[in-house]
């Protein structure tokens, strides 16, 4: 007898052995949906918070003031080489005129100041960086640039911004790690329930001359339809919980600092990683969990 | 053909179940294996059907080693058997010509090989009409003529049944006995283990006796107990 097993056969015995032995079925979909969820939610408030971080850091800047010797023109002159240095993202041209109404906003009553002539002031810039951690070279950097008189930086605040930032990624990635290892333990014991309940099955295959990848393959099939069933439900649950969270926030009253990113821009992604986990998770799950039957 | 040739077999926890066993069985030949629990029934079959290895001796099944061969063969060599056992060992899940289909599927055989091979096998066993039921809704002596449905239905050289008759009512046993002597009238070999007296005595085949993992006798035409 010529051997024709095929692709399209494991997979309809995959398929059909999803809803045969339906409770288990949806015990696995359901631990994957919990695994998945948990995982989820815990990315998304880390890459929230990640994406405030970056936009307080995108406000942080330093002050670069001109010497007093040169012209406005010289001054202006020096923009394209500040631009121009390393881990610079943005520098902006301050007059001295535009510094003293900076300057006297929120300090109109204040009558000795209404008479502070422009003079005082010095043309400056105003810088922005690229990478904060880096913030101590660039204001060297910039230093250095002949016509740079004196430069003005909170190095603590971008040293805190730096910090918060590790200690919260570190946290994150630990706790995101953890769950994964938590989340395969759990899925890879599932399916290994599911494919206990049903080791007379394959002790049958076997005695009947079945080859290990003839009893495998269509568990390796119901193990991917289960993860992607899975990372599909999990994907809609945790848009609606998302959605659900940006609407609290939203109505919250002193909220209006928190900037959360909308899921519709994450969605692919988001579906993506789903996807290719549910996938990893499912595929690998039940060939582990079937291999200590195939002994017989 | 079987050939066991000095075959010692001890297991992992100490238990001596096979003593030096020699036992020859010829192709077309219908042999009984007696003997009370604990005697070394099972383990012979367990070494033919290659569950277990033997500690000592050389044995070959249906041109298979199994004492050193490689495990991808087993396969194979399982292919030349069918195997039937007392608790049928049916899929409850699947219907009876599921029950069929998934064994020749897994040897290889195409959907149009399956559709014509299942109704042949099927009215061999006196199953015609059967073929949409679960086994839950056949009568013991009808589940277990769908196990000699499906270890015949790969064609195999040789028939291996361990107490096929142990949970069914006499009337039952020796219906299962007259299609098993059918199918070794068409040229299958058949191994039955049992230790029903009655069953033996009656139909007059070789009677292979063991005891304490001793073959005791050997006799064609034989009786329980000798």
């Amino acid at each position: 007898m010529a051997k024709r097993i095929n692709t399209g056969y494991y997979f309809s015995e995959g398929f059909h052995n999803v809803f045969s032995h339906g409770l288990m079925s949806f015990a696995a979909v359901c631990m994957i949906v919990a695994c998945l969820l948990i995982m989820g939610t815990f990315t998304l408030v880390a890459v929230n918070m990640e994406h405030m971080l970056g936009e307080l850091e995108r406000e942080n800047e330093f002050i670069a003031y001109i010497d007093e010797s040169y012209t406005r023109q010289q001054a202006q002159g020096l923009e394209s080489k500040l631009a121009e240095l390393e881990n610079v993202a943005e520098v902006t041209f301050v007059t001295k005129e535009e510094a003293q109404q900076s300057y006297l906003q929120g300090r109109e009553e204040v009558e000795l100041l209404k008479e502070l002539p422009a003079t005082v002031f010095r043309d400056r810039y105003r810088i922005h960086v690229e990478d904060i951690r880096d913030i101590s070279a660039t204001v060297d950097r910039v230093k250095a640039v002949p016509g740079v008189a004196k430069i003005t930086v909170a190095l603590e605040i971008a040293q805190g911004f730096v910090l918060v930032r590790n200690i919260a990624m570190g946290v994150a990635l630990v706790l995101i790690a953890m769950l994964m290892v938590i989340s395969l333990f759990i899925i890879s014991n599932t399916i290994k329930l599911a494919t206990f309940y049903r080791r007379e099955e394959i002790a049958i295959m076997k005695m009947c001359g079945a080859t290990n990848s003839f009893v495998r393959w269509p568990f390796v099939y119901e193990g991917m339809l289960l993860g992607i069933a899975g990372a599909v439900v999990a994907f809609f649950l945790q848009w609606g919980v998302y959605q659900l969270v940006c609407g609290f926030i939203d109505r919250s009253a002193g909220m209006g600092l928190v900037v959360i990113i909308p899921f519709a821009a994450m969605a692919t992604r988001i579906f993506t990683t789903f996807l290719v986990s549910g996938f990893v998770i499912g595929v690998g799950g039940s060939t582990m969990a079937i291999r200590k039957f195939l002994q017989v | 053909m079987i050939r066991l040739i000095d075959i010692y077999k001890e297991y992992d926890n100490g238990t001596k179940a096979l003593k030096g066993v020699n036992l020859r069985i010829d192709d077309g030949e219908f042999v009984f294996l007696v003997g009370p629990s604990g005697s070394g029934k099972s383990t012979i079959i367990k070494l033919i059907t290659g569950e277990v290895y033997p500690t000592a001796g050389r044995m070959m099944v249906n041109g298979f080693s199994p004492d050193n061969m490689r495990a991808s063969q087993i396969p194979l060599m399982r292919r030349t058997l069918g195997v039937i056992f007392q608790d049928f060992r049916l899929i409850e899940k699947k219907t009876v010509w599921e029950n069929l289909s998934f064994v020749m599927r897994a040897v290889g055989c195409s959907g149009r090989e399956t559709r014509r091979r299942i109704p042949y096998v099927l009215k061999l066993v006196g199953l015609e009409g059967k073929e949409n039921h679960f086994p839950n809704e056949l009568s013991g002596g009808e589940q277990q003529r769908v196990a000699i449905a499906r270890a015949l239905v790969n064609n195999p050289s040789m028939i291996i049944a361990d107490e096929p008759t142990g949970n069914l009512d006499p009337q039952r046993s020796y219906e299962i006995m007259d299609l098993l002597k059918r199918i070794n009238e068409l040229g299958t070999t058949v191994l039955m283990v049992t230790h029903e007296r009655d069953l033996v005595d009656r139909f007059g085949k070789r009677v292979v006796a063991i005891e304490d993992g001793k073959i005791i006798s050997d006799e064609t035409g034989g009786y329980y107990n000798g």
